[in-house]
């Protein structure tokens, strides 16, 4: 293994490797938050991860729910957690789905208990957990065996000329060395469906990524849209930055996936790859904090994230590198990029460049290098919700 | 190298972007097509900011806007060549 493929991260006990060691307070339901929130505040070393759901859900959307929770727990770069609901039942479903990781975990339940006395048990778990997760050594571990997802936000036209494609290269490189990569945002590929379905690496996985994003349309978009999406997709970041179509949207999007790889499987939304390693697509929305939050449920450990306009969104437990291509986002935005792309557009760097200074972006961020958006404190948690709760 | 002022993805594409700030009237392009590093110029006839579309030929009404090689939408109001392509004259063909 070259020194340029090695980095130092945490090996977890199902042999996964992170490249964090969050200690995460989770909530079960949006009336849990305010306990993990005084957890986190009493117990030095934690993060709560508020959210807005997880109450009268049910069917598809309340599997999406157990997935998200359980899958966010269950991540490399989490290596314990405290779970707080406000009922010991659905507490202890999501417990046990992470506790099959091997990593320490454990639940709370507020009912007949009440706030205050719950706080009190779950901060005295949490500074156990602290103590043990702080004590873990970093590990050397090879590129890999990381898991590296992608989605672009605020986009604009030098999207698809310099950055999307960048993170192409990158995959180019990695995916065949062994990384599990992924793309989503369902929405964003149409004008480019056609190009995405013949990126499959059988004409059954083509067929299967055309069925969801048909679904999308039909049961979403027609039946719902007022207009011609216009300011939502694109959004008017996207066309003050000159885009002004969707079909030109998907085209810059899907620039993310390279020249050469081929996707060997459709995810559900949170869904854990489970073909082996190699591109996935993932049927996401393409808000950013959504899109996020479910790569880092499926267990990814970093997140690549090409911007236009200077989409500035984080993830409580993923890091996410910001790359552009935009000189003037660049200029007025800097404090939020991690990868200046921008050489690709006055051809002062070439592609390949931008994929080998990415790859070492991606390299110092797993050895533990804070991003941007994790200095600047950016938490977004945002659960995805399929329909109105019970 | 020169930097370029407009840069186009493919051969076939009737829009490139422009890819400097402050760009004029009346300024004469250096124009890339990214497919394979060829050079032409052009001379954009509006003030178009970074990032924005410029028509590479005249465009009449109706015709299919292309970039990457692909079908991007449809001009709805006819551009001339060096002409500025944005949503005032280009919608999408979907929803």
């Amino acid at each position: 293994m070259s020194a340029d493929r090695r980095f130092w991260g945490f090996r977890r006990e199902n042999g996964r490797v992170g490249v964090r060691n969050h200690v995460a307070i989770l909530p079960v339901d949006d009336i849990s938050n305010a306990a993990c929130e005084a957890v986190a505040n009493n117990i030095q070393g934690t993060i709560a991860l508020p959210h807005a759901y997880g109450r009268l859900q049910f069917g598809a959307d309340l599997d999406l729910h157990f997935r998200t929770m359980i899958g966010t727990g269950s991540n490399p770069n989490v290596a314990a957690c405290v779970v707080i609901g406000i009922e010991p039942g659905w507490t202890q479903k999501i417990v046990d789905g992470i506790a099959e990781t091997g990593k320490p975990v454990a639940g709370f339940a507020i009912e007949q208990h009440g706030d205050i006395e719950t706080v009190a048990a779950a901060s005295r778990k949490a500074k156990e957990l602290v103590h043990a997760a702080s004590a873990q050594l970093r590990e050397e571990c090879s590129l890999s065996e990381l898991w590296i997802a992608a989605k672009c936000g605020e986009s604009d036209t030098t999207t698809g000329l310099a950055s999307c494609p960048a993170v192409g290269n990158l995959y180019d490189k990695l995916v065949p060395e062994g990384i599990y990569g992924v793309f989503g945002e369902t929405t964003e590929l149409t004008g480019a469906e056609h190009l995405c379905q013949a990126r499959a690496a059988t004409p059954e996985v083509g067929e299967k990524f055309l069925r969801v994003w048909q679904a999308y349309q039909d049961e979403v978009v027609l039946p719902h849209k007022t207009s011609d999406l216009s300011d939502s997709q694109p959004t008017k970041g996207n066309i003050e930055g000159g885009l002004t179509t969707i079909e030109e949207k998907a085209l810059g999007n899907l620039e993310k996936i390279g020249k050469r790889v081929s996707y060997i499987d459709v995810l559900e939304p949170a869904e854990a790859p489970a073909a082996g390693p190699g591109l996935y697509f993932m049927d996401t929305s393409s808000a950013a904090a959504e899109c996020v939050t479910l790569m880092a449920a499926a267990g990814y450990v970093v997140h690549l994230f090409p911007t236009g306009q200077g989409n500035i969104v984080g993830n409580p437990i993923l890091p996410v590198i910001k790359l552009t291509g935009n000189p003037r986002t660049v200029r007025t935005m800097s404090e939020h990029i991690d990868v200046d792309v921008s050489g690709i557009i006055r051809r002062e760097m070439t592609l390949d460049d931008a994929g080998d200074a990415l790859i070492e972006s991606v390299r110092e961020t797993a050895n533990g290098r804070l991003t941007a958006a994790e200095v600047l404190g950016h938490r977004e948690f945002v659960m995805t919700k399929l329909y109105r709760s019970a | 190298m020169e930097v370029p002022h407009l840069l186009v993805h493919d051969h076939d594409d009737n829009v490139g972007v422009v890819v400097v700030e402050g760009l004029k009237a009346g300024t004469e392009m250096l124009c890339v097509i990214t497919a394979d590093d060829s050079e032409f110029r052009l001379t954009v006839r509006d003030d178009v900011p970074i990032g924005h579309k410029v028509a590479l030929r005249d465009l009449a009404e109706g015709e299919d806007a292309i970039k990457y090689g692909e079908n991007i939408g449809r001009i709805v109001s006819a551009v001339p060549k060096g002409g500025h392509v944005h949503v005032h004259n280009l919608k999408t063909r979907r929803w």
